[in-house]
């Protein structure tokens, strides 16, 4: 070639690239009306049954739900939002989140979306409360579960003359018989806090549910609002309560190291294994979901049950702490209301309710729905509580708690250093509720 | 040349200049300035967010399990993959054998690091241990080891202080399981490049073998060993997947590229999360700069 058409050449390859880089920058083409895509933490049972409860509005209403479902939800969300590119609908698990992209504007407040007097109707005032921020709901309530729950297995018990606990001074004794019974199981505690990036999560509901039971509500309230420091005497009495439980020899079987080495799921099958390997194992409700699909032939109820987590403080029995997914729009579109409003829905919560492994909070759903006495229980423990409060790592900014996680980690290998651990999440506190 | 002419590298030029521009200088100045801000960028902090780094005791951590992975990491790799090549190449099923080593490199990290959780998996004693590295131990009647909770070295903890730590080492060995096929494959390549002439005349000279390896393919093996242990550094540096999957940087494993990311999308501080990745772009600068030395050394010989 001559030097003329190798310039020629050239600037044509330069004018090629210049031309495809606003094309590579230029948004993706609108989406049909129809299609809504939502971003969430689920999988495998749990999207089954998602999918199954939003299979009747893709029916009625020829809309599509694309689910894309992942456990690091806080890293893909903010990337997404920073892109400008949020899904249209977000399942959180927490409030906390729910409250942060609201207060950054990120979110549709649903006051406009959805026919409020309907949801008034539905759902207490107390969980619309719970969904609202700056006098504005931007978030409703799915899939509640029970926090205060404690698993074993009612045969072994009745097979060994134990009873199961009112108190926690008497879950404490029934725990040393049977450390020094040595029958089977010899271990009376199951504790398992491992969850790749979220370990500790379970320790962090050990110590939110020992806290409501011994200082109640209002102080509660006041740990997860930061209006008392880490470092009060009464959350770190209740850490000690929990590290109680899992350091106290012979209570857990392999002791420390092994709550902290052994997933949460696998921790719940110890109670339940032949022969059962620890006595009891505290986890929120939907622990009834792994029971039953790791030993599909024990039945509810009469081969693994549940006792309310025990009172510490007789004025708070009855106190529980849950947890729930919350529905949060980021793209008002007439797809995402009709969307949005079929999920609060008591028809479709129903069908989840049926499938099992879902409480709802929506007052229309018949307790009679649920499959199970179990699940019928957790869901009457839940709509009569004395005392409700949110899961609380759940309802505090995530770099808190963040710090809560891995602070559970930490006391649980070095339990002398419980102060330094608290100060630690103080400080991480005070940068964050500013 | 005519001023055309001189323009038609310029324009040939242009498109990749204009990406990487793009793609990695400006993303390098802002998160320059960004590590000099707050965590929303909103205020002037000055050096606040490198004091932080470099005085808190989770990110000192990590620096010094950066260290570790590097010296560990890369001198375990490196040797071994020596050894393999050596060995392999007086063999007569060299070709098996260092596909069998290789192998791990297939595999995404990803994958090896699920991999490896199972086989260090733990249940308690007495239990039926489910994890490949445990089921070992206890049938040679050892007590079974979280390997991936933090365990002080038995003996050496009293001694020496973190990071030296079981559940590093464990996460070290995939890295060098993971690895060493490819430093073996590389130093064959090289070993395969000495003469045997050389190596015959030293053995009609009555060397021993091991003076043989020690003597003359060693030091005639190092511009190799120099590039295999320059990647080697390189990747120890960028450790994050095999680290978050198997811990995510719990139990004192924290390596900059995972507090890096929890300072992101946990904590929210931006700051702090540049401060981070400045650190390991100032690390790495060494490193590349002994490459494009010994690039440019390697060209002036042509």
């Amino acid at each position: 070639m001559s030097a003329h058409s190798k310039f020629f050449v050239g600037v044509a390859l330069v004018s090629l690239v210049a031309l495809l880089l606003p094309a590579c920058a230029a948004p993706p083409p609108e989406e049909e009306i129809g299609g809504v895509e939502v971003l969430g933490v689920w999988g495998g049972d749990e999207l089954a049954s998602f999918q199954a409860m939003v299979a009747p509005w893709e029916k009625e209403t020829g809309g599509t739900m694309e689910f894309t479902g992942t456990r690091d939800l806080i890293a893909i969300l903010t990337t997404r939002i920073a892109a400008g590119n949020p899904p249209d609908v977000a399942i959180l698990p927490n409030p906390g989140q729910m409250v942060e992209l609201a207060k950054d504007s990120k979110l549709v407040a649903l006051n406009s979306l959805m026919d409020m007097n309907k949801i008034r109707q539905e759902y207490a005032q107390g969980w619309i409360d719970l969904g609202t921020v700056n006098g504005k709901l931007y978030g409703i309530f799915m899939k509640a579960a029970s926090k205060g729950t404690v698993w074993y297995n009612p045969k072994v018990f009745a097979a060994n003359g134990w009873k199961v606990p009112a108190t926690w001074s008497e879950m404490i004794a029934l725990s040393d018989r049977i450390v020094s019974e040595g029958k089977t199981p010899q271990y009376p505690w199951s504790v398992a806090i491992e969850s790749g990036e979220a370990s500790g999560w379970p320790a962090t509901d050990w110590i939110g549910e020992i806290l409501l039971h011994e200082s109640g509500g209002e102080v509660y309230d006041q740990w997860v609002s930061h209006e008392i420091p880490w470092t009060d005497s009464r959350i770190k009495s209740a850490w000690e309560k929990f590290g109680q439980i899992v350091l106290t020899p012979g209570y857990v079987p392999g002791g420390a190291t092994a709550a902290l080495a052994t997933g949460f799921i696998d921790g719940s099958y110890l109670p339940f294994e032949e022969p059962p390997k620890a006595a009891m194992y505290y986890l929120g409700a939907f622990t009834q979901g792994f029971i039953a699909e790791q030993f599909p032939k024990l039945v509810a109820g009469e081969d693994y049950a549940f006792f309310p987590f025990p009172a510490i403080d007789s004025r708070y029995a009855g106190a529980v702490t849950g947890g729930a997914d919350i529905v949060v729009v980021f793209k008002d579109t007439p797809t995402t209301r009709s969307f949005v409003s079929y999920l609060a829905s008591a028809e479709a919560q129903q069908i989840w309710v049926e499938r099992g492994g879902f409480t709802s909070v929506n007052k229309l759903v018949s307790l009679n729905a649920y499959p199970d006495v179990l699940a019928r229980q957790a869901a009457e423990q839940l709509t009569k509580a004395t005392i409700f409060r949110f899961d609380a790592d759940d309802s505090m900014p995530s770099a808190v708690q963040k710090a809560f996680w891995e602070g559970t980690l930490t006391y649980l290998q070095n339990p002398d250093k419980l102060d330094s651990v608290l100060g630690n999440i103080e400080a991480r506190a005070v940068d964050a509720y500013r | 040349m005519n001023r055309r002419g001189r323009l038609i590298p310029w324009l040939w030029l242009l498109p990749s200049f204009l990406l990487i521009a793009v793609f990695l200088i400006y993303p390098v100045i802002e998160t320059l300035r960004i590590s000099f801000m707050n965590r929303d960028s909103s205020v002037y902090v000055g050096a606040g967010n490198y004091q932080y780094v470099f005085t808190n005791s989770a990110t000192q951590t990590a620096l010094l399990n950066n260290v570790l992975w590097l010296v560990f990491f890369t001198v375990l790799a490196v040797g071994l993959g020596l050894i393999f090549a050596v060995l392999t190449g007086r063999v007569r099923y060299e070709a098996v054998a260092k596909a069998a080593i290789f192998i791990p490199m297939a595999i995404s990290f990803v994958a090896a690091a699920v991999i490896w959780r199972f086989m260090y998996a733990y249940r308690p004693e007495d239990f039926t241990q489910i994890g490949l590295v445990n089921a070992a131990a206890t049938n040679l009647g050892l007590e079974p080891t979280a390997w991936l909770v933090e365990q002080p070295l038995p003996y050496i903890d009293q001694l020496l202080p973190s990071p030296l730590h079981t559940n590093n080492f464990a996460l070290i060995a995939v890295g060098v399981w993971m690895w060493t096929g490819f430093a073996m494959v590389i130093l064959s390549a090289g070993l395969k490049g000495i003469s045997t002439e050389v190596l015959e005349a030293a053995r009609v000279d009555g060397a021993s073998e091991w003076q043989i390896f020690w003597r003359i393919i060693l030091p005639m093996l190092s511009p190799t060993i120099a590039v295999v242990a320059t990647t080697l550094v390189i990747q120890a540096l960028k450790k994050f997947d095999m680290v978050w999957v198997m811990t995510a940087g719990n139990f004192g494993t924290d390596v900059v590229a995972t507090l890096m990311f929890k300072e992101m999308f946990n904590f929210r501080d931006f700051g702090r999360a540049a401060a981070l990745a400045v650190i390991l772009l100032v690390a790495i600068l060494p490193v590349m700069l002994i490459t494009i030395r010994r690039f440019r050394s390697q060209e002036e010989t042509r």
